[in-house]
């Protein structure tokens, strides 16, 4: 039905663009990465590979790509054991105020990501809101002798004992990994929520019914029949989630501190102050492959798991 | 039907509760700490005052960021619309060898961390000449953002009969005209909900824009750098705004979106109720 | 309802017989009374615990696990013994005929062999009744009457007693040992195909099984009148209504007007206004001389024009209670 100059029509254009604006750049970056900078700041195309040597020799490009994946993938973990629930509940149980609910979960998507990591950094800081309530409510000595004995013994023990004492902040809040997993759980559990909310849905209520039918009680229902069902969506949200969250290099600069630096903030940092941009092309080259091989092996494994 | 015990309902009721609480903490916190006249410190706020909204309208920089970002935002949505919609037309109906491909392409700024499509075409531009500027974001934009109106589109075209056009090809009118006369008209509420989305998108934008930015600012550029320069607490009735802004835009959205979808889902609904009620 | 019957649910869309269904089976709630199967209350169990299996109307298969874990979820979930669940499954799958898909997807089966499945995957768990809402209903005609014969002897074979719903009288009277109509929720009658067709109780059920004519009559010292018909009946004298089959009219031949058989037959003359072609019978439409039209059928009468004399065994009439329908 659609002629061949309606099927070039439609596809050249948007062809043209993605070739000229993505795949043209990345073929740049490649080649980036195996040059090098002078020290007057000049590009020497000098095609060698010792970007890469210098990859595998210095101990902090590894070290940081894998506390990039262990942020990531508690992120990922995080934010699937927040969004799963609300998704089944929603999908399941909330039948009137679905809709509304529904928009409640993605708002927070649509508000700036900038002002809610700014929003978390106001709430962990020394100076900022959790602290200031945990002073109100006269807990922070006791929840900093925890942080230092992690006995909860002890922590009742010094409560009784801490009424009187002075202000004392908690430190571990902020500038932290545990900051950076905690703002980036923050936002990222709404993209968790979208594909496995669909595929909740996508699941016809008549299998439930079945289910229950032939002598399944709900649990054993959840556990054979929707969990099974669901596991696509589970699956997209999790790529989701991990992948952003490797290459963020905002809420490590908002809240993460010297010890929460993440891959992209090397590379980010080689494209400004270190001015090294060889370097930094070979790592975005490696960090595009990684993404690029993620993505091609969950779609490969969403394909298996979808059976209608 | 009962399918879970009503225990399992409440409990999940109430972590459900918890979740969006944890969601919603920092924007509540940023909406009251804006009015509180001594800025961030300390718990409960005090000093209720619109002093910082006041500061606000008099900041010239500020508002010149806005219209960059403003700028940059509509040019982006016309170049996302203008490319995503042959593109979503392309994987709706056409079969050609590499569609997959195609696919994969279109749709991977969408998935790919910003700051690989930002540096990839930093690097793209200063070879050919184009500085860090306004024009290097806009470009920067509307390229990452070409799969979001792709994917929008293609939902619509997904809903959209398809006989509709086969009916008018066959009373005589050709593809163009169909097009515009059949295919467009209903396709209206994508666009729109497609230009929503990005236009918000855009306007929130910051990896790409953070390395393909030149000496003008876009706002969340400008609210970056005074970040680093030390907490003003004006941040917080900036924020504020944004984040009324952003509130209304998803609002028109998501009317948008669901009129589309409960109208035709409505009926066939009510039909298939009438015929089930036994 | 008596054990091992196969019983049909019959009646329009909208008179609540799949509400029935899902009442027994559990996936809804009564808003008063109980519900008892035997000694045992039901409506406070939920579905997985009521010795109760369902056959759905879309099948409800599992797509995701394979005709032979689809059949067996039944008995997993109730933690019968591994050793004995291959066995027992087989033997389901063979009483339905697919033994040779048990490796299969259930998508790539056509929609005959889904609802043999669902057929197994109920009956493997040896159910106290069996449920089948509309199992039929998505089948082209030539499988839905082969289906018949194979149900119904699969019941017989199994013992198990059957529900069936459906809004398919010949569909009703071809399974049932026993029919019960039901009527926007209420039954209309509860009686064998024979019984609901030849002795209707009320005037839906005789108009909605099968076809009939309505007369409505007055009773006087043991005669029945009804416009131009007359005939002798043991009803109680006043206003009544009668049910009278079109099958029960019959053309009086010269013959047997001669011989001055069925003396006791009720006779009339009335004039042939239309005649449809229907195979072994004709349908005609008669209009008596005071223009009262009635229906008759007529084995093989070749082409009819004019009045003729029509008559009826008054035997044949059957008192029905006035369901309000005209």
């Amino acid at each position: 039905m659609y002629s061949r100059i309606y099927k070039a029509g439609v596809t050249i254009p948007p062809l043209f663009w993605v070739v000229l604006f993505l795949l043209v750049p990345y073929a740049v970056l490649f080649c980036y990465s195996f040059w090098s900078v002078s020290p007057s700041e000049v590009i020497i195309r000098n095609w060698s590979l010792g970007n890469y040597a210098e990859l595998l020799r210095q101990p902090v490009y590894a070290e940081t790509l894998l506390r990039s994946m262990r942020i990531a993938g508690s992120v990922t973990i995080l934010a699937l054991l927040l969004g799963y629930p609300v998704a089944y509940y929603l999908s399941f149980h909330a039948a009137k105020r679905r809709d509304l609910l529904y928009l409640l979960v993605i708002i927070p998507l649509w508000a700036s990501y900038l002002v809610r990591g700014y929003a978390w950094k106001t709430i962990l800081g020394t100076d900022g809101v959790l602290n200031g309530v945990l002073n109100f409510l006269h807990i922070s000595g006791a929840l900093l002798l925890l942080q230092n004995h992690m006995n909860a013994f002890l922590a009742l023990h010094a409560w009784t004992h801490t009424w009187q004492v002075t202000f004392v902040p908690l430190s571990f809040l902020l500038y932290s990994p545990f900051a950076v997993v905690l703002m980036l759980t923050h936002i990222y559990t709404p993209f968790t929520f979208l594909p496995i909310y669909a595929s909740l849905e996508h699941i016809p209520r008549n299998l439930l019914e079945a289910s229950h039918d032939l002598g399944a009680s709900p649990w054993k229902t959840f556990r054979r029949i929707i969990l099974p069902l669901s596991l696509p969506g589970i699956v997209a949200g999790a790529t989701f989630a991990f992948v952003l969250s490797l290459g963020d290099f905002l809420a490590p600069l908002l809240v993460g501190g010297p010890s929460g630096i993440m891959i992209s903030n090397i590379v980010a940092s080689e494209f400004g102050a270190a001015y090294n941009w060889p370097l930094g092309a070979a790592i975005s080259l490696c960090m595009l492959l990684l993404v690029v091989g993620l993505l091609f092996l969950t779609e490969r494994l969403e394909k298996k798991l979808s059976f209608s | 039907m009962r399918k879970n015990t009503p225990q399992s309902g409440r409990l999940l009721r109430a972590y459900t509760i918890l979740v969006f609480a944890f969601l919603y903490l920092p924007i509540l916190t940023l909406i009251v700490y804006s009015f509180s006249g001594s800025g961030v410190g300390g718990f409960p706020p005090q000093h209720w005052s619109l002093s910082w909204y006041g500061q606000l309208f008099s900041d010239e920089e500020l508002w010149n960021s806005v219209l960059n970002s403003l700028i940059v935002a509509i040019a982006g949505v016309a170049i996302s619309l203008t490319l995503g919609l042959p593109a979503a037309l392309a994987l709706d109906r056409a079969e050609f060898p590499g569609k997959s491909l195609f696919r994969r392409l279109v749709l991977l700024p969408l998935i790919l961390p910003g700051i690989i499509t930002g540096l990839s075409l930093l690097i793209f531009f200063v070879q050919v000449g184009i500085h860090p500027s306004l024009l290097a974001v806009t470009l920067g934009h509307g390229t990452a953002l070409i799969s979001v109106a792709t994917t929008e589109i293609f939902a619509g075209l997904q809903k959209f009969d398809r006989r509709q056009e086969e009916a008018s090809l066959d009373l005589g009118a050709n593809h163009w005209k169909t097009f515009w006369r059949v295919t467009f008209p209903n396709l209206r509420v994508s666009i729109i909900a497609a230009a929503l989305l990005i236009f918000t998108l855009s306007f929130d934008e910051i990896a790409v824009s953070f390395f393909l930015m030149g000496r003008e600012n876009t706002l969340p550029m400008e609210i970056w750098s005074r970040l680093r320069r030390g907490i003003t607490p004006e941040i917080n009735a900036i924020s504020t705004l944004i984040l009324l802004f952003s509130f209304g835009l998803i609002f028109c959205w998501y009317r948008l979106r669901t009129k589309e979808v409960l109208e035709p889902e409505a009926a066939l609904l009510a039909s298939t109720l009438e015929g089930t009620s036994s | 309802m008596a054990s091992g019957e196969f019983l049909t649910i019959l009646g329009e869309s909208g008179s609540g017989k799949t509400t029935l269904l899902r009442l027994i089976a559990g996936f809804e709630g009564p808003n008063h009374g109980e519900i008892w199967m035997g000694d045992q209350r039901l409506d406070i169990l939920p579905p997985y615990l009521r010795p109760v299996n369902t056959v759905f109307q879309s099948y409800a298969l599992f797509p995701h696990l394979s005709v032979f874990d689809n059949v067996a979820y039944g008995l997993r979930a109730q933690g019968v013994a591994k050793s004995e669940i291959p066995d027992r499954v087989q033997q389901a799958l063979g009483m339905v005929r697919m033994m040779e898909y048990a490796g299969s997807a259930p998508a790539r089966l056509s929609g005959g062999q889904q609802q043999r499945v669902a057929l197994a995957r109920a009956l493997v768990n040896r159910p106290r009744l069996l449920l089948l809402d509309e199992p039929l209903s998505a089948l082209d005609a030539n499988l839905r009457k082969q289906m018949h014969v194979e149900l119904k002897a699969l019941q017989r074979e199994v013992g198990i007693t059957f529900i069936f719903v459906t809004h398919d009288q010949e569909e009703a009277m071809a399974l049932s040992d026993r029919i019960a109509l039901l009527r926007d929720g209420s039954l209309e009658q509860v009686a064998s195909p024979r019984e609901i067709y030849s002795r209707p109780e009320t005037s839906y059920v005789a108009r909605f099984i099968g076809q009939t004519n309505l007369l409505r009559a007055e009773v006087r010292d043991g005669t029945a009148t009804c416009g131009a018909l007359v005939w002798q009946t043991s009803a109680r004298p006043g206003p009544a209504l009668f049910s009278l089959r079109p099958d029960d009219i019959r053309i009086v031949s010269s013959t047997t007007a001669a011989i001055g058989a069925n003396a006791s037959a009720a006779r009339f003359h009335a004039r042939v206004e239309q005649q449809t072609f229907g195979g072994a019978t004709d349908l005609l439409t008669i209009i008596c001389g005071n223009g009262q039209a009635l229906r008759a059928r007529l084995p093989n009468p070749g082409p009819l024009s004019g009045s003729y004399e029509f008559e009826f065994h008054p035997a044949d009439t059957v008192l029905v209670r006035d369901a309000g329908e005209e």
